[in-house]
């Protein structure tokens, strides 16, 4: 079954794609496709999950193969342009020193929007009263639901989220997970999820892509992979 | 404001009474820089009188040309040191390069185009050398802090790139803080002139024996002088540099 999503879009397409950093080829051949919908990307640690996704939104590019978005070359979108439609949060929060609010301004003003802050702030699972506060200040937990904020300020069609509960304790997991699948529900959003966990990849995903070593060694309905 | 005083060989072996007893400090204290202060003394006597004769060549020359071509030669050299101290930067040859010319290009530009000085090798060299060698010390402290805050911040910077920032927009507060480094010594340093220390050209007008309201506003032009050519050996040296560590796609390059 070639990966088609409800709405039958693929999204990315990867064939033979290759990336080599010194001497290590930390993607070798992978070859895969990404439907709209919710997809984790899953495999054991060092698998070469993270880079795969960066590449999505051409934090980096391949050293071979071709990615294509929507039908199109990814290497013919502006990066720009690429990145403000399929946004990545990565694992770790890196949010800019300022307020929650300067934060999303900024990402806001970089996409040409408006920002609703509060309505970011609520779907991310934030109280609107967080705008105010200095990121210094946030726990981990609160940095990476403002950072998932961020995000949403800029309306993408594509959320990249890498290992976005790795830092956080159960109950913050179950809380940033209760809030991807109501984001899920409320917006016209595709999410490609970076877990090394398959029991999330279960909870969040219906397509999955299972790397290891670099390798691509399967990739399906959630049904069918992580059976 | 011609002075002139003689000083004889003798007077400067004698000052190396007190190289002995820095290096006595360093052997008795297990500094372990005898080998550095020795090694110092001896450069800067060799360094300093070659270029006490190369400058008496120029001076009694007084040709414009050769005045370019030792302070060409001065921009190379200070590039090649600065860049050995800002071995994080990708290839930081050119940004420095380019940031010692322009300061020295605007600064001297400046002060003759306004009247200060003459455009003569007497004025010219002494000048020239203390602006770009001001200039190096501050770009080469700019681009060093540039290179651990671009090492420390990759994260930061990555996650300002996934928002679709520009890499001049993802760069933008740690060249800030290059550029402040870089500038911070000297604005310090003027502050509290003639307060904590005496600079060295008032000092040598003194002793030289002129009038301390010369030596007073010589050394007065000469410290706003660089503070110009600080701020402009900073600004072109981390707007260039920080370029290196990005691809055309404003992709952060993998570190080296």
């Amino acid at each position: 079954m070639g990966p088609i999503g409800q709405d039958g879009l693929v999204l990315f397409e990867l064939s033979e794609v290759s990336l080599i950093r010194g001497e290590r080829r930390v993607l070798d051949s992978v070859s895969a496709g990404i439907p709209a919908g919710a997809t984790a990307i899953v495999g054991p640690s060092g698998a070469g999950k993270s880079t795969l996704l960066r590449l999505l939104n051409r934090l980096a590019d391949p050293d071979g193969g071709t990615i294509s978005y929507r039908d199109r070359p990814l290497d013919s979108y502006d990066p720009l342009a690429l990145r403000r439609e399929v946004s990545l949060v990565p694992q770790l929060p890196a949010l800019l020193e300022g307020t929650v609010e300067s934060n999303l301004e900024f990402a806001a003003g970089l996409a040409g929007k408006q920002p609703d802050a509060a309505r970011c702030l609520r779907l991310a699972g934030l109280d609107p009263g967080f705008a105010g506060r200095d990121v210094a200040k946030l726990s981990v937990g609160e940095q990476q639901r403002a950072m998932l904020a961020r995000a949403l300020v800029q309306e993408p069609a594509v959320l990249l989220l890498d290992e976005p509960t790795s830092a956080l304790d159960h109950a913050a997991r179950d809380a940033i997970e209760a809030t991807l699948a109501e984001l899920r529900r409320e917006l016209e959003i595709s999410v490609v999820l970076v877990s090394h966990d398959p029991d999330q990849a279960r909870r969040l995903s219906d397509w999955v892509v299972r790397l290891e070593d670099g390798r691509a060694i399967e990739s399906g309905p959630l049904a069918e992979v992580l059976a | 404001m011609t002075t002139s005083i003689h000083v004889s060989a003798g007077q400067v072996a004698a000052t190396l009474a007190l190289v002995a007893l820095a290096a006595a400090v360093s052997f008795w204290q297990k500094a372990d820089l005898e080998r550095d202060i020795g090694i110092a003394a001896l450069r800067s006597f060799i360094q300093l009188t070659a270029i006490g004769y190369v400058i008496k060549l120029i001076f009694e020359a007084d040709t414009i040309w050769l005045v370019f071509v030792l302070l060409t030669v001065m921009v190379v050299f200070g590039a090649l040191t600065a860049r050995s101290r800002a071995k994080k930067v990708p290839d930081a040859f050119w940004p420095l390069l380019i940031a010692l010319a322009t300061a020295g290009a605007t600064t001297l530009g400046l002060v003759v185009a306004l009247g200060v000085f003459e455009p003569t090798a007497r004025y010219l060299v002494p000048v020239g050398g203390m602006v770009i060698g001001n200039a190096m010390t501050a770009s080469a402290v700019a681009l060093n802090r540039l290179g651990d805050e671009m090492a420390d911040s990759r994260n930061k910077i990555e996650a300002t790139l996934a928002l679709g920032a520009t890499a001049q927009e993802a760069a933008a507060p740690f060249v800030r803080r290059a550029l402040r480094s870089g500038m911070i010594t000297l604005v310090d340093s003027t502050k509290t002139t003639g307060l904590i220390f005496f600079p060295g050209t008032m000092v040598g007008m003194l002793l030289a024996g002129a009038n301390p309201t010369d030596a007073v506003r010589l050394q007065l032009i000469l410290l706003y002088a660089l503070l110009g050519s600080v701020a402009i050996a900073g600004l072109v040296a981390t707007t260039l540099a920080y370029r290196n560590f990005f691809t055309p796609a404003q992709q952060l390059r993998e570190p080296q």
